[in-house]
């Protein structure tokens, strides 16, 4: 086996472009995901400024927006379209891809002992075919009509009919073709890594030894092999009602001054497909976040993650009800009201593993010696976001509650928080703890911390002051609110967050130019510089193929043993153990 | 934009202070040691005193939102069944608010205590049964609290009524961009109808052949309820999902092409008397679109005016019946 460690030439494109190397790859995702998190964070602030705003004319709208603002206005329709595109690609570009395809990538064969993914090649075709979704995406935005305009959840008939708004035209069939793809390099994705945290963990990698990182990629595979394939189907079923004529979704329907022969067709069902992928997506976004934070949070706190099999349990639980709960999308749509009661109960019961994981993380820092690494910042404020967007879950997941919040900037507020905020924040710490394996420099800890310290409260000051405007009952998706004048106290709040979004896209520059900074010019990573446990740091700092020189380390002891009394500081889990002692009970 | 100005001095002055923390300037920051990755304990301890600083701002914050528009949140539920909803929300609120600040003292607590200190020896503490325990039951208690409240408003809220009762039954009818009401005349009936009849004046399309449709009244602009009687509402849309959204009662439901639903309330205040209570002589009921519809999904509303009986009985004679 040592032999497949030994260096070879490469050319630079087997290298950097069509490499099967799985750290490569991981780059890879995390360089395309970033890119299209940019671009969904430039249009946030876009519409921002319009909601800010309203009518006002903006220079930049020019220079970005050409002629979806003539005159510097955005139209009302391409607002649709940037809130539309802005969703779109944050859950599924930035946060499925970007978080999952970077970390799955990079953490799985590097933590279980591994010298490379299953399949190599899957892998690659994996991130090819994303970045063709991404290019399809991307130029969806430039053609007749703009881009898709129907939300994120593109509902049909909304979606079905060009004539109902210019974006169901050809942007919709992009958005469509390119989701298509998405989910196709996601399938094979998630059945590699699946396969390979299976199959190919070292001697003595038990399953109540993996650390929790890779757990959180196990669970989020396997949701999503399980969910991905349902919204595909309803991506196919929705073009075959645009563009074959047949009525899966379509019934009963006047527009444009005709009715079209369309019958028997359900709109409600095309619900239940996309949430039935649409909700487990939710906890693929955020479950490694989860499991990163909870690596980091022991690492930094020098002290084992509090609750082990507890955590493992949580996950195991959120991920399996997470599939029994998507109807809390639809309590008013005209779904029977009997369902309605069902998946109240189902959806709050989620509130218990969320608990149990809070609790853990906060009795995992009790007595611990925390280093305040910008990692561990972000992961501190996980833990906070996690809290907070949860909490109003409980509004939001009573059937009762939700009929007057439904649809509601109460949403909008919730779900940034709690699955937004908290996965970018798991994203964050999970790009500065593991700089030093990717590019083999440190990045700057005190540029990382001012970035905490900015994003965090620009973030709150964004998302927490919408729950106010749902309360008041401002619904989402509104071009201005000026239309209601039970809405007017509300523009000067309105002004504020716009003025915290602009800071906490201008506080990104700080990451970026962290990031470019020390990839360069960063000082050089030693071996092991968290003194972290997991095998990722007993590999070479200068990347192999194939990841260790010699033997693949054999595993001796679950991953956090830190301040093991009677022994040394930390013990990585290669250590075999000591005389006289015993594996630590978990 | 003066407020954008003083934000970005804001900025400003956060990052002089942190630099000025640190004791360096700027060029300085970037030839950190490599060695020194443990940090020193004078940098955890100033990040421990941020958390203790967000968590008061964070407070403040909170507190400065509700003072300034705490007040122009909706006003109380203006529907019977809506008191109930805003008891349960009122509860489940406080709930939140107790959990939220208990949790977030200790984060910040605990983070601060903690800070590094090369002194301190951390505790080996694996895992406790006991204390899962706690922490799974705790919350499983209270959830079955919230869920049993939850659950029986739920289905009394949905259960159409009863047939025999003395009602208002009335159609809201959904199209790009604007509502239109149908009420059910004298016979308490509404008459047939389908988008393949939909020509010329007929735009909701009402089969002319039905004896029970030419009562029907057809309202454009604003509807009117009387108080303290139950209504029943049944939602239809001809081109894409609507969402009639009447946020003061309680109320919202969706309008879904190909699918009859339905929603009722019984309105508690007319609108003279809401007027009152929220102290505002502009008030009004509105009906608003909550499903994204397409490019003017924002202005599409429709008035609501609650009044007494002989009011509305004299608003409804004056408009025509369908045929």
């Amino acid at each position: 086996m040592a032999n497949s460690a030994i260096a070879h030439q490469e050319s630079f494109i087997s290298k950097y472009i069509f490499s099967r190397d799985h750290k490569m790859i991981a780059k890879q995702f995390m360089i395309t995901g970033f890119t299209m998190g940019f671009i969904g964070i430039v249009m946030s602030v876009l519409f921002r400024l319009q909601l800010g705003w309203p009518g006002e004319k903006f220079w930049i709208n020019d220079l970005l927006l050409g002629s979806w603002a003539n005159g510097g206005v955005i139209a009302p329709d391409k607002y649709l379209a940037l809130v539309t595109m802005h969703g779109t690609i944050m859950v599924f570009f930035m946060l499925t891809a970007g978080l999952s395809g970077t970390f799955s990538n990079l953490l799985i064969p590097l933590q279980i002992g591994a010298r490379d993914m299953a399949s190599g090649f899957i892998n690659m075709l994996s991130y090819w075919i994303f970045f063709v979704s991404c290019i399809v995406m991307l130029v969806s935005l430039g053609v007749e009509g703009g881009a898709a305009s129907a939300g994120w959840t593109i509902y049909p008939p909304l979606s079905a009919l060009p004539e109902a708004i210019p974006g169901s035209g050809l942007g919709m069939t992009l958005w469509l073709v390119a989701m298509a793809l998405f989910i196709t390099s996601s399938l094979i994705g998630s059945l590699n890594y699946i396969v390979t945290i299976i199959n190919l963990r070292t001697k003595g990698m038990n399953f109540m030894r993996l650390p929790l990182t890779i757990w959180s990629f196990l669970v989020t595979a396997i949701l999503g092999v399980l969910s991905f394939p349902v919204l595909l189907s309803a991506v196919l079923l929705l073009v075959f009602d645009r563009s074959f004529g047949t009525s899966f979704y379509l019934s009963d329907i006047y527009i444009a001054g005709q009715a079209l022969e369309r019958f028997g067709g359900s709109p409600i069902l095309f619900q239940h497909l996309f949430w039935f992928l649409g909700h487990p997506e939710v906890y693929i976004v955020l479950l490694p976040s989860l499991g990163i934070t909870s690596e980091i949070v022991s690492t930094m706190s020098r002290k084992p993650i509090f609750g082990y099999k507890f955590m493992i349990g949580s996950i195991l639980a959120i991920g399996g009800l997470s599939f029994i709960v998507w109807g809390h999308h639809m309590f008013v749509t005209g779904m029977n009201p009997f369902l309605g009661a069902v998946f109240t109960i189902t959806t709050l019961l989620i509130a218990i593993p969320s608990a149990i994981k809070v609790f853990n993380y906060l009795t995992t820092l009790w007595r611990g010696n925390i280093i305040f690494s910008p990692a561990m910042l972000f992961s501190i404020g996980l833990i906070s976001t996690f809290i907070t967007g949860g909490l109003t879950g409980l509004i939001l997941g009573d059937a009762t509650l939700d009929i007057n919040v439904h649809d509601t900037y109460f949403v909008v507020g919730h779900f940034h928080i709690v699955m937004g905020l908290s996965a970018v924040f798991g994203t964050f710490a999970g790009v500065y703890h593991w700089f030093p394996k990717m590019f083999g420099k440190m990045m700057n800890n005190t540029w990382g911390q001012i970035h905490f310290w900015i994003t965090i409260v620009t973030a709150y000051g964004v998302f927490f002051p919408m729950h106010f405007l749902g309360l008041a009952g401002v619904p989402r998706r509104y071009y201005t609110n000026s239309t209601f004048p039970m809405f007017d106290d509300f523009v000067n709040l309105n002004e504020i967050i716009s003025m915290f979004a602009i800071v906490a896209f201008i506080g990104q520059f700080i990451f970026i130019f962290n990031f470019l900074y020390s990839i360069y010019k960063g000082k050089k990573a030693t071996q092991n510089p968290w003194n972290s446990n997991t095998l990722e740091w007993t590999t070479p700092v200068e990347h192999i193929h194939g990841n260790w020189p010699g033997e693949i380390p054999e595993v001796h002891r679950w991953p956090y043993d830190y301040n093991k009394p009677g022994y040394e500081e930390f013990i990585p889990q290669n250590i075999p153990l000591k005389e006289g002692e015993t594996q630590s009970s978990h | 934009m003066l407020l954008l100005s003083a934000f970005a001095f804001i900025l400003i002055l956060f990052l002089i202070t942190f630099i000025y923390l640190k004791g360096s300037d700027f060029k300085e920051m970037f030839k950190e040691n490599p060695d020194d990755l443990k940090f020193d304990e004078q940098e955890n301890k100033i990040q421990g005193w941020l958390f203790v600083a967000f968590g008061v701002g964070f407070l403040l914050f909170i507190l400065f939102l509700i003072f300034k528009w705490g007040g122009s949140l909706l006003p109380k539920a203006a529907s019977v069944h809506g008191t109930e909803v805003d008891s349960l929300m009122l509860l489940t609120g406080i709930i939140i608010g107790i959990v939220f600040l208990v949790t977030h003292v200790l984060l910040f607590a605990l983070v601060y205590k903690y800070a590094y200190n090369k002194n301190r020896k951390p505790t080996f503490f694996t895992h406790n049964l006991k204390l899962e325990l706690l922490w799974t039951a705790i919350p499983a208690l209270v959830l079955v609290l919230l869920i049993s409240i939850g659950l029986y408003n739920w289905n009394s809220i949905m259960k159409p009524l009863d047939d025999k009762e003395d009602k208002v039954l009335i159609e809201i009818y959904a199209k790009q961009f604007d509502w239109t009401a149908r009420y059910a005349g004298k016979d308490g009936k509404l008459g047939r109808a389908s988008v393949f009849l939909i020509k010329g004046n007929n735009f909701l399309g009402i089969d002319t052949t039905d004896v029970v449709s030419f009562d029907d009244k057809i309202i454009k602009n604003e509807f009117h309820l009387p108080v303290n009687k139950p209504v029943q509402f049944v939602f239809r849309s001809q081109d894409v999902i609507h969402s009639a959204y009447m946020p003061h009662f309680r109320a919202q439901m969706n309008c879904v092409p190909g699918l009859k639903t339905q929603f009722n309330f019984t309105p508690k205040y007319t609108t003279q008397e809401m007027r009152r209570i929220t102290k505002n002589p502009d008030f009004d009921y509105v009906l608003l679109c909550n499903k994204i519809c397409g490019m003017a999904h924002f202005a599409m509303k429709m008035k609501i005016v609650v009044e007494s009986q002989e009011d509305y009985d004299k608003w409804l004679a004056s408009n025509p019946t369908f045929k």
